[in-house]
This record gives structure tokens, C-alpha cells and sequence, in this order.
């Protein structure tokens, strides 16, 4: 027989009980919900994101209509509860009644609104749900100063949010350091540099008298009689059990609704979920425990037995390069011993609590990767004896196994838990894989480890490179490496955005965990800052691969070759004796002549590159780059110099372009041609930029390739003349140098922004493609340098550092 | 030990290497971000690269040709079967001592 089955409140918890119930017994309840809001469930811990605009409301639901619709789900949102007859078995909503056999309560929490004069004023909103978030995020698109009362883990999610979206803000808080019930007084000091750092003013010991304003919030006063000028009031002071209904409806009601093990209510007919109960003197407000509660509700509901236990729970705050972790009971005691590990240089804290040879407590800021190891033996209360000499360097550091993070996961028992969020160990997610799951998506349906917060998404990456070594390939918004949880394009935007000026900037600010990157995202994040602030930040020659910090090619039996630069493919006897003098100098092995017009020594030996530069020099030449992302070549054909049908001076534009180009980085390589008429001989319709003359003027296409792919290009305009051609090209090279991931080659870069993107920015705005070039400009009057001519003044450096063969003669 | 000074620090780029001759071939000094010094074969054992041309981040070293890693403090290939040879080497103020006797081991052996 179906039941009818009503919840009150399409939370995160609710909406786990509803989804265990039509995944197991589909036909089993005739489900309504009701919700406050207009809208069903979806993943409130992301609403940080959201607020900082690192995420989208449509990313973090949870639950859309045609789910609801597909799984025979009722919906009642926007429409309150007014009451429960529990008498009657009758739900009253203000559109009407609805009869239940079972009913669940999963009201939630209200915000805690301290009761001072002007609370209720305009600009005074508090930071709970979806409208509280848009809310913030309208108030903040106008600017303004911002006070947050509150310096817990939701205030200062909002404070950053707030300030990563311009406002300036000042986070008020009662207790001497930040978010005290996580984080002993060390780790509250970082986190209150590191959102001083970006800007947030905190208060401390710091007491709100009243909010002030004439019809709107303009200031808060404090205790001590400061004023704090404010356009918006955000209260995160905490939060209480929403238990109105059940007060109503005659339910034993302490603090939260009281239940059983079995998420029972006083009526056997009423069961509660969330944070609105209250078990065992307990209240819940982290989503672990909830979905905890909310399998053994799912499980009572159906007659299966299961009864709730409270467990510990980790805290990690949401504040991108906030890096700081909490689990367990930290406060000190004469019964227990504290192992502390400080880096100050690195702001990195760590601090481990022990009693009987067990860990109690855990507290790390600025280096957070071993945190769930570390909860782990919190939780199972492992004897930790034995590995007390090493403990606090993690699981790495025991028995002997090196620092790779791989190897540190490999080493992790079945039973770890990974996510903690919803509570699923390495052996569910390692079973889910040689189950088929291939991918973080496949492993998030199959488990839901890494679908709530996210944190875990790298541990989880993590475990499937492990459990299917070379077969796994690492998805597209993958983070950079295993150094770091962001992506290219999280990096990107928060080097712009918090003014990351150094890579030391980049390691701390942006949670490295690792002290100076690796081969994969070093190289990344020097491009990324040598683009944007080319004034502050210099090329970092030991963060590029052998060939550019060489200014030379590597060939596998590790010598080195050398191509010249040909502008425009033009070239003069005088070089060409230069060039065949140097060959037989360094007995240069290999001449060849290369696809990018242009001529290649293969075979030199890496002492002898700074001579053989200096060579060339000479006769004025310099390097052609042609191991660099930055521009190769600019081919072309003759054009009206000589050919019959050119149509316009392509090999001239060539020689400018390149001119105008040469010495820049970019993301990746960037090869481009010009052809003098249709036919095309310089084959400029696969090139990164291609240029093809006609009569009328110049067409410029971008966005070809002929490597791995091939692509022909697209057309970014028509121009008349040849300074259009130039301006279109500077501007389309900078904005790709300013947006593109490190490694994606024009057409990948054009593929993910769209043509139309970029054709808004090169082609139609002329402000911005002005500033394009001047951008472009600016860095050129640093890169726009042969490379060559200063590394052949530095020629010792090529040379062994000492020569231990001639003293073993002597 | 018999040790033998090779240089000073200054003059190996920070997070770089710079290679040392010996009797049966070259030797790979590296310096790290912090200013520590290891020493290694300057030849990977898996298709000769020279390690003193890798990009060096933390205590490790990425081979130039196929991305090979290595843990500088035991030679170890990182999810590798294989390894470097590695030398003591110190620092002695700013001054690089290698020892002289481990290299000499290393052309009797």
C-alpha cells in the first residue's frame, strides 16, 4: 500500500531521505513537499561560492523540477506551513490541506538575530539561504562598505565573498580570535592575516551595541563607542533550531525537536530531520551528521532497522586560499601533550592534541592536505605510538614511504573515510571504480563522495589514478596538479583579482601544498604572472622547461639546436655564410630547413650555445625562439614583390608582424602567416593568426591548427588596411596571453571562449582593443629582447661548475 | 671522506643545477629553493636525459625529456622502479664540498 508522506522543507537533509526512499522503495510513499522558499533543494554549503561568484545557483542544485517531476515527487514551494493537526493527520499549507500517514519535519535553522535596536532595519540581512546570498550580491554590485557581525565560519564566508566581490568590509566579532569552537588562538591569528591580506578589517572582542540609520542601516555602533559606517549589515552570528510547527503541534521541544535514534519525534507518526532536532542534548549544523540522520530516517521509514549515533565532525572553511582545518577536542589539558609544527615564512600551522596515545584533536591552517588522515585516527582512536616522531607530518612521512601524495592515498586503509560530507570510505570508492565508475562524475553518482562541499575532490582524483593508474586521463576542470585544488581558471582569476604578484604570493595565498610547485604547475604560474603583471614580476627562468631556460631545443641524446630567426622567411647571403660558418665552427651534425621557413642546427652541445650565439649575433642575427611558447614563425609567401596574382605586400606585413611579435610569451607556441592572394601558398588558413590578402585589404583568420588536430581558421574580420591587420593581431595574441589556460594552443583557447568572445573584445570594442595593444606594448618594451645576445654575457654558467677529471690527472 | 670543494652556492641558480665533470662522467649539483645542495648521477635511467636541466621544485628533480621524478635526498624514481646514484655533498659557509672519495668509489666500481 503507498503511503502518503509529507516533508516540511526541501533542505539538504530532507532531500537525502527523499532520495534514499525512491532509490530503494519507489512506490513505496506519495511524497508532497512543502518549502519556504521557492525552490527545491540544493547544496547550501555552496552558497560561499556562489556569493564570491566562483560558482552559479543553476551549479549547486541539487535537486532540479524534472527530478522532482520524474521521481512522482508533489511540490509545494514558496508556500508556508501554517500548522500540523496532529489529531487529524493534516498538514495545513496556505493553499490548502494535505493529509499524511508519516510526516517529516525538516524546518531547518534560523538565523540567530541578537536583539539589538535597528535590527530590523533595511540592509541588515542575514546569511542563510539562496535570497539572503542574491541579496548580498546585489547589495555588493553597488559597492560600499560592508560590516559583518560575526567572525564564525558563515560571517567570514560572507565577509570574503563580500570582498571578493569589491566591497569593503569589516567582520565584528565577540570572542578574542576567529571562529574560536574551531580554531585554537595560533590559527585564528593566520586567518586573520590572510583576510587582512586581502583586505577585511577584524575586529575582535568586539561587541554590536546597535545598527543605526535613518530608514536604511548606514553604521553600526559598538560597545566601545566606535561607529562603523555601513551600507549593508550582514548578520552570521549563529544559528537556532526553526521549531515553531513542532512547538505548535504539541511535540517535545527542548532546544531543537527532541528524537530518538530513529529520528522519531514525541508522535510516532512525526519524525524530524536536520538541524532543527535536537538527539541526545546535541544539536547538528554540519551536513556530515545530517546525512547521517537522514539514512537512518530513510531506513526507519521503510522498516529497516538503523539507529543514529553522534560522531565527531571536521570542519574546513570555504574561503578560497583560506586553507584551515579542524577536527576533535583541542583544548588544552594536564592529561594531554600537544605536537605543534609552525612554518611562519609559509604560514603554515599545524597542531596535534594527544592523550593516552591517542589524538583528541587536530587543528592546521595554511596546510590542510593530511587532514582526513589525521580525523581518521581521531575518530577511530588508533594508537598512535609508534608513529609519534613523524605523526605530525602525515601519512607520507610513516614507515619510511616517500612524500608523493599517490603513494599517501595508496597507503590508506579500506576504511578511511575520504568524504567526509557523506561519509564514504576509500573501499566504496575504490569498489565504485573497478565497478565501472571511470571519472569523478561516475564516482560522485555512484557514491556521492565529493558531491557536497568538495574538498575531498582531489583526494577522490586522487584514488582514481591510483586504482586505474594509466588508464585515467585527467578530466578538463581537473585542478592544475596534485600541488593544488584550483583550477587553471581559478588560478587565472585569483592572480588578477588578489593581486598575486609572486609565485611565493601564489603558494601561500592559493593552499601550494607543496613548497615550490612542480614541473607541472611551476611553469603554469610563472607564465600566468609574467602576463599579468609584467611590470612586478619577471620571467623565472628555473620555472621554465629545459628549452626555453636554454633558449635552445633539447634533442634526446641531450645536445641542444639552434634556429636563427629569418623575418618573414627573408633571408641575405650574409647570413646564410654566418650560418654555414657556425655550422662547421661547432661541427653542427644536421642542417635543415625547417617548415617555418627558416633554417635548423641540429646536434650543438650545450656548452657551446653561448658561443655559437655569439656567433650569430654578429652577423645579426638572433634567436628564432623555436623552442618557446611564445611566437615561432611568421611565414609567407612573396606577395606583390614578385608573384603575378599577389595582391597586396604579404611578405612585408610578415616581417612587421613578426617584429611587432617576437619575444613575447604566450601560453602556448603561436605560428602565424601571410599569403598574398587566395591561393593561399603560405598556408595561412591553419595557423594560430592567418592572414590571406585580396584586393579589397586583409582577411584575418584565427584559431587554425595542423598539428595534432587540424583546423581551419576562422575569420575574426575583414580589414582594409594593413595597420588594422597589425592591431587585430596584437590584440587578439594579448588577450589570449591575458585569458588562455598555460598549454592550450589558440584554438583550444577559442573553442572554450567562443568566436563571438573574442570578436566583442578584438573586433568591436575599440577602448578595449586599444588597451589590448597598450597591454601588449608594455610587455613587449620588457620581452621584446634577443635572449641570445644576454645569455651569451652569462657564458660561465653554460660551462660544468668544476672539472674533477683534470685534478684526478694532475 | 675526503672532501673536495666544487664551488660556491651563488653560482647554481636557485631551484636550478649546474653539472660537475668527473672521472666517469657527469655529476649533477643541484640547488633548491631553500639553498640545499644534493648531488646525483646527471643522466636518467630511463633514456639518459640530463637531470641537470630538469625543473627542480622542492627536494626533487623532473628529467627534461620524459618527466621523469626524482627524490634528490635517496635517488628514488617517483612511481618508478629505478633510481639515481646520489653523492654527500655539504655546504660549508657558501662554499660546495662534495666527497671525493665517493666519487672515487665510483670509477674503482
Amino acid at each position: 500500500m503507498t503511503e502518503k508522506l509529507v516533508v516540511i522543507g526541501a533542505g539538504m537533509a530532507s532531500g537525502r531521505v527523499i532520495e534514499h526512499l525512491v532509490e530503494t522503495a519507489p512506490n513505496a510513499f506519495d511524497i508532497t513537499l512543502f518549502n519556504a522558499e521557492p525552490r527545491g533543494n540544493y547544496n547550501r554549503i555552496m552558497l560561499s561560492p556562489v556569493l564570491s561568484g566562483e560558482k552559479t545557483y543553476e551549479e549547486i542544485v541539487t535537486h532540479s523540477d524534472d527530478w522532482y517531476a520524474e521521481h512522482g515527487v508533489t511540490c509545494r514551494f514558496g508556500e508556508h506551513v501554517v500548522e500540523i493537526d496532529p489529531e487529524l493527520k493534516v498538514v495545513v499549507g496556505q493553499k490548502g490541506h494535505v493529509p499524511y500517514d508519516k510526516l517529516i519535519i525538516a524546518t531547518g535553522s534560523a538565523p540567530f538575530i541578537i536583539p539589538v535596536p535597528g535590527k530590523d532595519l533595511p540592509g541588515v540581512i542575514t546569511y542563510r539561504d539562496l535570497d539572503d546570498t542574491n541579496a548580498m550580491v546585489e547589495a555588493a554590485a553597488k559597492g560600499g562598505k560592508a560590516v559583518v557581525i560575526g567572525g564564525g565560519l558563515l560571517g567570514l564566508e560572507a565577509a570574503a565573498g563580500l570582498a571578493e566581490r569589491g566591497m569593503d568590509v569589516t567582520v565584528v566579532h565577540l570572542m578574542g580570535h576567529l571562529m574560536e569552537r574551531q580554531l585554537d588562538e595560533a590559527a585564528g591569528y593566520l586567518l586573520r592575516k590572510d583576510l587582512e591580506k586581502r583586505g577585511i578589517t577584524v575586529l575582535t572582542r568586539a561587541s554590536t551595541k546597535a545598527i543605526v540609520g535613518n530608514g536604511q542601516a548606514e553604521a553600526v555602533l559598538l560597545e566601545s563607542g566606535e561607529t562603523l559606517p555601513a551600507d549593508l549589515v550582514v548578520m552570521a552570528v549563529g544559528i537556532r533550531p526553526e521549531t515553531r510547527l513542532a512547538t505548535d503541534a504539541g511535540l517535545t521541544v527542548a532546544r531543537g525537536i527532541e528524537v530518538n535514534a530513529q529520528m522519531q519525534t514525541s508522535d510516532p507518526s512525526i519524525y524530524a530531520v536536520g538541524e532543527c532536532v535536537e538527539f541526545d542534548g546535541h544539536l547538528f549544523g554540519l551536513v556530515a551528521p545530517l546525512y547521517d540522520q537522514a539514512k537512518v530516517l530513510a531506513h526507519t521509514l521503510l522498516g529497516e532497522p538503523d539507529a543514529f549515533v553522534v560522531s565527531d565532525t571536521a570542519t574546513k572553511l570555504k574561503v578560497t586560499g583560506c586553507d584551515l582545518f579542524s577536527a576533535g577536542d583541542f583544548a588544552d589539558g594536564e592529561t594531554r601533550e600537544d605536537i605543534v609544527f609552525r612554518d611562519p615564512a609559509r604560514g603554515i600551522y599545524k597542531r596535534l592534541v594527544i592523550e593516552d596515545d591517542r589524538l583528541v584533536g587536530a587543528v592546521m591552517y595554511g596546510d590542510t592536505g593530511d587532514g582526513n588522515w589525521f580525523f581518521g585516527l581521531i575518530r577511530d582512536g588508533t594508537d598512535i605510538e609508534e608513529m609519534r616522531e613523524t605523526l605530525i607530518f602525515g601519512p607520507a612521512y610513516q614507515g619510511g614511504a616517500s612524500s608523493d601524495p599517490l603513494s599517501a592515498v595508496a597507503a590508506l586503509p579500506p576504511e578511511a573515510e575520504i568524504c567526509g560530507c557523506n561519509g564514504v570510505c576509500k573501499g566504496t570508492i575504490v569498489d565504485a571504480i573497478n565497478g565501472g565508475a571511470g571519472d569523478l562524475g561516475a564516482v560522485r553518482a555512484a557514491t556521492k563522495a565529493s558531491a557536497s562541499c568538495g574538498t575531498c575532490t582531489g583526494l577522490v582524483d586522487q584514488l582514481l589514478q591510483v586504482t586505474l593508474g594509466d588508464a585515467f586521463e585527467l578530466p578538463t576542470a581537473q585542478p592544475i596538479c596534485g600541488c593544488c585544488d584550483l583550477t587553471h581558471e581559478d588560478v587565472r582569476r585569483l592572480i588578477k583579482s588578489q593581486e598575486l604578484k609572486s609565485q611565493e604570493a601564489v603558494w601561500q595565498e592559493l593552499g601550494w601544498k607543496t613548497r615550490n610547485g612542480c614541473h607541472v604547475c611551476r611553469p603554469a604560474i610563472n607564465f600566468y604572472l609574467l602576463a599579468d603583471w609584467p611590470l612586478e614580476y619577471r620571467d623565472d627562468p628555473q620555472s621554465r622547461f629545459v628549452n626555453e631556460r636554454k633558449h635552445a631545443n633539447i634533442q634526446k641524446d641531450g645536445t641542444f639546436s639552434v634556429v636563427p630567426r629569418m623575418w618573414g622567411g627573408i633571408t641575405n647571403p650574409r647570413e646564410l655564410r654566418a650560418i654555414a660558418d657556425a655550422a662547421e665552427k661547432y661541427d653542427v651534425p644536421t642542417v635543415k630547413v625547417t617548415g617555418g621557413q627558416r633554417i635548423d642546427l641540429l646536434g650543438v652541445k650545450g656548452e657551446d650555445l653561448p658561443a655559437i650565439w655569439a656567433d650569430l649575433n654578429k652577423a645579426g642575427l638572433v634567436s628564432g625562439h623555436a623552442y618557446s611558447k611564445g611566437l615561432r614563425t611568421v611565414k609567407t609567401c612573396v606577395g606583390t614583390d614578385h608573384c603575378r596574382f599577389g595582391t597586396q605586400d604579404s611578405t612585408g606585413l610578415g616581417i612587421k608582424l613578426e617584429q611587432v611579435l617576437w619575444g613575447t610569451w604566450t601560453p602556448h607556441k603561436v605560428k602565424l602567416a601571410v599569403s598574398g592572394c587566395p591561393r593561399n601558398c603560405a598556408e595561412a588558413t591553419c595557423k594560430d593568426v592567418g592572414i590571406v590578402c585580396v584586393d579589397s585589404g586583409y582577411q584575418v583568420g584565427v584559431a587554425g591548427a595542423a598539428g595534432m588536430d587540424v583546423k581551419e581558421t576562422e575569420r575574426l574580420a575583414d580589414v582594409p588596411t594593413e595597420q588594422e591587420a597589425i592591431d587585430l593581431t596584437v590584440a587578439f595574441i594579448q588577450l589570449y596571453r591575458e585569458n588562455a589556460k598555460y598549454l592550450d594552443r589558440p584554438y583550444k583557447w577559442v573553442a572554450k571562449v567562443g568566436l563571438d568572445w573574442v570578436k566583442v573584445r578584438v573586433v568591436d570594442d575599440l577602448d578595449e582593443r586599444a588597451r589590448l595593444i597598450a597591454a601588449f606594448e608594455l610587455s613587449q618594451s620588457i620581452y621584446r629582447k634577443d635572449p641570445w645576445a644576454e645569455r651569451a654575457k652569462e657564458a660561465e654558467r653554460f660551462q660544468p661548475l668544476a672539472d674533477l677529471t683534470l685534478e684526478a690527472a694532475e | 671522506m675526503t672532501w673536495i670543494d666544487i664551488g660556491g652556492i651563488e653560482d647554481i641558480p636557485v631551484r636550478g643545477a649546474r653539472k660537475l665533470k668527473t672521472a666517469l662522467g657527469c655529476v649533477a649539483i643541484f640547488r633548491t629553493g631553500e639553498d640545499e645542495v644534493f648531488a646525483a648521477t646527471d643522466m636518467c635511467p630511463h633514456k639518459g636525459g640530463p637531470l641537470s636541466e630538469g625543473i627542480v621544485h622542492g627536494q626533487k628533480v623532473t628529467c627534461p625529456l620524459h618527466n621523469w621524478v626524482f627524490d634528490l635526498n635517496t635517488g628514488a624514481a617517483i612511481g618508478e622502479d629505478s633510481s639515481i646514484q646520489t653523492f654527500p655533498v655539504r655546504l660549508d659557509a657558501g662554499r660546495i664540498l662534495i666527497d671525493g672519495a665517493q666519487l672515487a668509489g665510483r670509477s674503482a666500481a
